[in-house]
């Protein structure tokens, strides 16, 4: 069975194709990455994979199951996790009760109007367990605001990874930061345990192609190779959409 | 050697026993009736405003039509009681009704945010306005609907305006306490969190349109309790009370005082309702006194009066402790003040 299964996915904005039948298979527990230069089509891909955008045709099933219709709220429910590009975060709460408004989107108390959400000492000890996996376990109560954009990058990761996903998808994770902190969260990255299956756009080929089991290489929102790292680093094509001709 | 107030007390459960002690005992040191009608008035508004405040500063979703919400309670309590219906009916029918015609406003409205939002809000305020003024058969159109008594809830006649006011106390104080249960709990973390990122919040598995049309019905349900508190206090509703202006009136009450705060609303309150009541009296353009009290506020302490206060408090009382080695200044605990 396979963890992410597409295919034939169609998405145009106006007469501009920006996905254009793309077919992925992603098996239980890979390391995915998706590479392509700008405006490939890489983000709308993965916003069409956890429905924040509607497909005009094709179809996503997630473990044999078709969620190509289903609401993504409902496909968090289902096991899927995100990370942003762009950081979106709470800006007014502290970093834990970042992660803990994660978990609460999982839990049936997030409709509960009468008790104290701060005595919910279950959710901050798994909140803030979540935060010392990614070494913030030491400043959880500080206050978003005050947290460097290095840290933010890390609470995304937290934020996705407390929600105990079966796929988690990220969204450029190592964009923006210095080497220093792209090494810490490659670690991180790498300590993820296999029952996670990760699909990950990124950029710096550096790093992401160590973490990568197999690459797929979109171009003007279509599949151009699929392989190995090796297969896809040799492949002419690659060199020719990264290098001209 | 300082002296403490209360072992264990700290400054704002201390203001708030202060607050609740000037409350209870309003009657007593106001005395003249018509003033402690105003404060009926005030603590009325209040409730209306923190009802606003649900969807204003908790949701981040400014609505210009909420005065329909409170005429449409008002009318419904006051055309049953004409048609022969009780008071218990009255005001169960009137509950209803709001909350009704709030679902059908959070249905409308929510198919946005932001500026759509308001101008929705608006055009279905005024369609109350519309009916209440036009629709003359139904309504008696400018005339309005008057009622000839007050109900007497467990035997107590609530005729007297001291006995109407501690009823109003009772409601007001439990909508505090009900807003306050709201904000603190997950249901009330979950609105927050889709007015900072609604976005995300569906990515973590939210339903953000249910979640803003359960507190639509939620802010709808006080707007109806401050709607049937204002019809009995006055005995009287008229269009007026639908207008656009009233809709205005409680939106500047709960910016001036501070959105998403619990005490902002009921500071804004106060100040529009004692221009409109008192320095009206004494002041022929009092609304030039009020827009001034705004600009003011809006120039010193964008955030609104209570926050911005506890911002210039805070301060002051850093310097004042810097001058004096001796002390030890500690963090300053959130109060009620203190936005979410």
């Amino acid at each position: 069975m396979t963890a992410l299964a597409i295919t034939g996915l169609m998405k145009s904005f106006g007469g501009l194709r920006v996905t254009n039948g793309v077919d992925l298979a992603v098996a239980p527990g890979e390391r995915r990455l998706i590479i392509g230069p700008n405006g490939a089509g890489k983000t709308t891909l993965f916003n069409l994979v956890t429905g924040e955008l509607a497909p005009d045709s094709g179809a996503i099933a997630l473990f044999g199951q078709d969620i190509t219709r289903t609401a993504c709220r409902r496909r968090a429910h289902l096991g899927m996790a995100r990370t942003y590009q762009i950081i979106t975060l709470f800006p007014r709460d502290t970093i834990l009760r970042n992660v803990v408004l994660a978990l609460l989107g999982l839990s049936g108390l997030r409709w509960n109007p009468l008790i104290d959400l701060d005595r919910q000492h279950h959710l901050a000890t798994r909140a803030g367990e979540a935060l010392a996996r990614v070494g913030l376990g030491h400043i959880a109560d500080r206050p978003l605001t005050e947290t460097s954009y290095g840290e933010r990058r890390r609470v995304e990761i937290a934020m996705a990874m407390a929600q105990n996903p079966k796929v988690l998808l990220l969204d450029e994770p190592f964009a923006g930061l210095s080497i220093d902190e792209r090494r810490d969260v490659q670690q991180l990255l790498a300590a993820i345990p296999r029952d996670v299956t990760i699909v990950m756009i990124e950029h710096d080929m550096d790093v992401a192609l160590d973490l990568a089991d197999r690459i797929t290489l979109l171009h003007f929102g279509e599949v151009i190779v699929e392989g190995t790292r090796a297969e896809v680093v040799a492949d002419p094509r690659t060199r020719e959409v990264y290098l001209g001709e | 050697m300082k002296v403490r107030l209360m072992r264990g007390a700290s400054a704002p459960r201390v203001a708030s026993g202060f607050a609740l002690f000037g409350l209870t005992t309003v009657p007593l040191w106001v005395g003249n009736s018509y003033y402690i009608d105003v404060s009926s008035q005030i603590l009325l508004f209040a409730v209306f405003a923190l009802a606003l405040n649900v969807l204003v500063g908790y949701g981040g979703l400014v609505s210009l039509g909420h005065a329909g919400l409170f005429a449409v309670s008002g009318y419904t309590a006051g055309l049953m009681l004409q048609a022969g219906f009780g008071h218990t009916a009255a005001g169960i029918g009137a509950v209803l009704v709001t909350l009704l015609t709030s679902a059908v406003f959070a249905v409308l409205a929510l198919r946005s945010t932001g500026i759509s939002f308001l101008m929705i809000t608006l055009a279905l305020g005024q369609i109350v306005w519309g009916i209440a003024y036009r629709w003359a058969d139904l309504t008696n159109g400018d005339n309005g609907v008057s009622i000839s008594t007050r109900p007497a809830p467990f035997g107590i006649s609530l005729a007297g305006a001291p006995s109407f006011y501690y009823a109003t106390l009772v409601v007001f104080l439990l909508a505090l306490v009900a807003m306050a249960a709201f904000v603190r709990s997950p249901f009330g973390a979950s609105l927050c969190g889709t007015r900072d990122q609604a976005r995300r919040m569906t990515a973590l598995g939210y339903n953000v349109w249910l979640i803003r049309f359960l507190a639509f019905l939620f802010s709808g349900f006080w707007c109806a309790i401050a709607g049937l508190l204002y019809l009995y206090n006055k005995q009287f509703i008229s269009p007026q009370v639908s207008a656009l202006q009233a809709s205005a009136e409680v939106l500047l009450m709960v910016i001036s005082g501070g959105t998403a705060t619990l005490m902002g609303p009921i500071a804004g309150a106060a100040i529009v309702v004692i221009m409109k009541y008192v320095v009206s009296a004494y002041v022929v353009r009092w609304n030039l006194v009020l827009g001034v009290i705004f600009v003011a506020i809006i120039t010193f302490m964008p955030e609104g009066l209570v926050p911005g206060s506890v911002r210039i408090w805070g301060f002051a009382w850093r310097r004042w402790r810097a001058l004096r080695p001796s002390g030890k200044p500690g963090p300053g605990k959130p109060g009620l003040g203190e936005p979410r």
